[in-house]
């Protein structure tokens, strides 16, 4: 890393690079272009890749939000708004419950050994094999009749922490280990309680456990489809469960659902434009590192 | 006495929290699963007014003929993307294990796929595959050929979703393989050079063997994963046209929500999750294997020395 030592390469790897590149982002792209344009622009027979872009596709979807009044809009559809908000509240709360929750938990499985780190990674392993639709069944039947939080924000926040967790716990403790024993040694000499050494010394050393873990968990909570549509009701839906809501409309609206999908889709690639790093971190903990 | 006891209880109030809500939110549910699969139950009943049919739900499942056809289709699908995406991902990063300007760019892009929901996923493919309007068919009768019924054909939907998955999982791939071959012992590498092996050899018998630990769990990792791919399929196309593309998650959620038979969902759930903790042990005891003989290697060399 430390003298930019590029090897050149022939015309034809280059090529082979650009057409990747169109690959990974042409998917994107053409939602992007087709959220910039008129329904007409759209239905119509000589689609050309040249034309005007408008916002008014994002104004019509986010007109519940937003400062001013658009014009040449008769009728507000409050969804998306709301489904907007309900979204940006479900995924921060479980992102920060799992990780204060999954912090506590990794370091005192790391620090305090009362459990083998084989029973953890074992535990952690099955519990990431569980797949949503299994939980589907079990948890609309424990939250609507048990626990009576069925519709409730709440109750979606819970389930999301509960199936983040396991990850969470995982990917912090391989961070944990690596912080340096002596140093909450000497804290503790030096007279800092159990607490202050957690949040003084160790929090601030595992900074970029922190930033990788929250980036999945906050992904997780944010796009998920299945359990919040089985656990919301009108004011508590997500963005997602109204995207599949307004696809299974006769009519389907293509430079709205494009645009609110376009809207649903920047969080993660901001993420992944600023920690890509991180998260490269994060993917590979579990397996290449064992 | 008593700050003995307080650190005492310490890793307990520590752990505490995290024990609750997956107990609460993630134990109990799954042994919940496991009893409503003995139950004729609807959505509209509580669970104590389900009627107790014992294994009834297992049997029925495995004499109808679309759930087999369901679980077929979810093994042909499985089986395929990762073939697929193990062949494009490892190759990739092959060919791109170069030294080259912007190659963290280019891992950045690559990521994209990954992190964008699975709804609008399939959402970009489902309009990409439009009829009329969508790219490919406009390609299509741009070059003068006759349009694909991307979505409403059988065989073709099949395809389509497996393109789809294809493009959204060889990243996770590539970038694991890309990971493990960047830390492979150099030392090795240049023996293999000094040895005269060409590229190919030095691909075939020495790098791959040695990514083989990782090669191995990467692709369990994606096998699990692509059991549960529900979203994107449920976008484009629903389960549809008949069953071609209606995977075991999928039709869990549509026995659930559509057709309001808990039990059945239950039992599918079930079956679904018992496939998964096999391949999930399989993972695990493979791992164990590969750490202790990489410990008794170890040994062996300490004691030559």
């Amino acid at each position: 890393m430390s003298k930019p030592n590029y090897e050149r390469q022939n015309p034809a790897f280059y090529a082979l690079l650009v057409a990747l590149i169109l690959m990974a982002i042409g998917p994107i792209v053409v939602m992007l272009s087709t959220s910039l344009r008129l329904n007409v622009d759209i239905m119509s027979d000589t689609s050309s890749l040249f034309f005007l872009p408008t916002i008014r596709n994002y104004e019509a979807v986010l007109c519940d939000v937003l400062w001013y009044k658009p014009d040449g809009l008769d009728y507000c559809d409050p969804t998306f708004g709301r489904a907007l908000v309900s979204s940006l509240i479900v995924a921060t709360v479980s992102t920060v419950l799992t990780l204060v929750i999954g912090c506590m938990a990794a370091y005192a499985i790391v620090r305090f050994r009362f459990m083998g780190r084989d029973t953890v990674s074992l535990f952690t392993l099955l519990m990431r094999m569980v797949p949503p639709a299994v939980l589907l069944v079990p948890i609309f039947g424990i939250w609507t009749f048990q626990f009576h939080i069925d519709g409730t924000r709440m109750g979606i926040i819970l389930i999301y922490v509960a199936m983040n967790l396991p990850f969470v716990i995982w990917i912090l403790q391989s961070f944990i280990v690596q912080v340096p024993i002596q140093l909450e040694e000497s804290a503790r000499i030096d007279g800092a309680g159990p607490f202050q050494v957690f949040f003084l010394i160790v929090l601030p050393i595992i900074k970029p456990g922190l930033a990788a873990a929250s980036i999945f968990t906050f992904r997780i909570a944010w796009n998920e489809f299945l359990l919040a549509n089985a656990l919301s009701n009108r004011n508590s839906r997500t963005v997602p469960v109204t995207i599949v809501n307004s696809l299974t409309q006769y009519d389907v609206d293509w430079g709205k659902i494009m645009a609110t999908g376009m809207l649903l889709a920047i969080p993660p690639i901001i993420f992944t434009f600023v920690a890509s790093r991180q998260i490269i971190t994060g993917m590979t903990a579990g397996a290449v590192k064992g | 006495m008593k700050t003995t006891l307080a650190n005492r209880l310490t890793p307990y109030m520590f752990l505490a929290p995290a024990a609750a809500v997956l107990i609460v939110a993630l134990l109990y549910p799954l042994g919940y699963v496991v009893y409503a699969s003995f139950l004729d139950w609807n959505p509209s009943q509580r669970i104590g007014q389900a009627e107790f049919i014992g294994l009834r739900n297992y049997y029925n499942l495995f004499s109808d003929e679309s759930f087999r056809e369901s679980f077929f289709v979810t093994i042909k699908f499985s089986t395929i993307v990762v073939t697929l995406e193990m062949l494009f991902g490892v190759g990739l990063a092959f060919l791109l294990d170069r030294n080259i300007r912007g190659m963290s760019v280019l891992r950045t892009l690559f990521i994209l796929p990954m992190m964008i929901s699975p709804i609008v996923v399939g959402l970009m493919w489902r309009y990409m595959y439009h009829p009329t309007v969508g790219i490919f068919n406009r390609t299509l009768k741009a070059i003068g050929l006759d349009p694909i019924p991307w979505l409403s054909d059988g065989t073709w939907a099949f395809t389509s979703i497996i393109i789809a998955d294809v493009w959204q999982w060889v990243p996770f791939i590539f970038i694991l393989s890309l990971a493990a071959l960047q830390t492979l012992p150099q030392s090795v590498m240049e023996a293999a050079r000094i040895d005269g092996a060409s590229g190919w050899q030095s691909i075939l018998y020495v790098k791959l063997p040695l990514m083989m630990p990782v090669l191995v769990i990467t692709f369990l990792l994606r096998l699990i994963d692509s059991f549960k791919v529900l979203e994107v399929i449920l976008v484009l196309t629903n389960g549809g046209p008949g069953l071609s593309t209606e995977v075991l998650a999928l039709r869990i959620s549509r026995t659930a929500t559509e057709f309001r038979e808990l039990g059945v969902a239950a039992a599918m759930s079930n079956i679904l999750l018992f496939m998964l903790l096999l391949l999930t042990l399989a993972m695990f005891f493979y791992n164990k294997l590969t750490a202790i003989r990489a410990f008794r290697l170890k040994n062996i060399a300490v004691e030559e020395v």
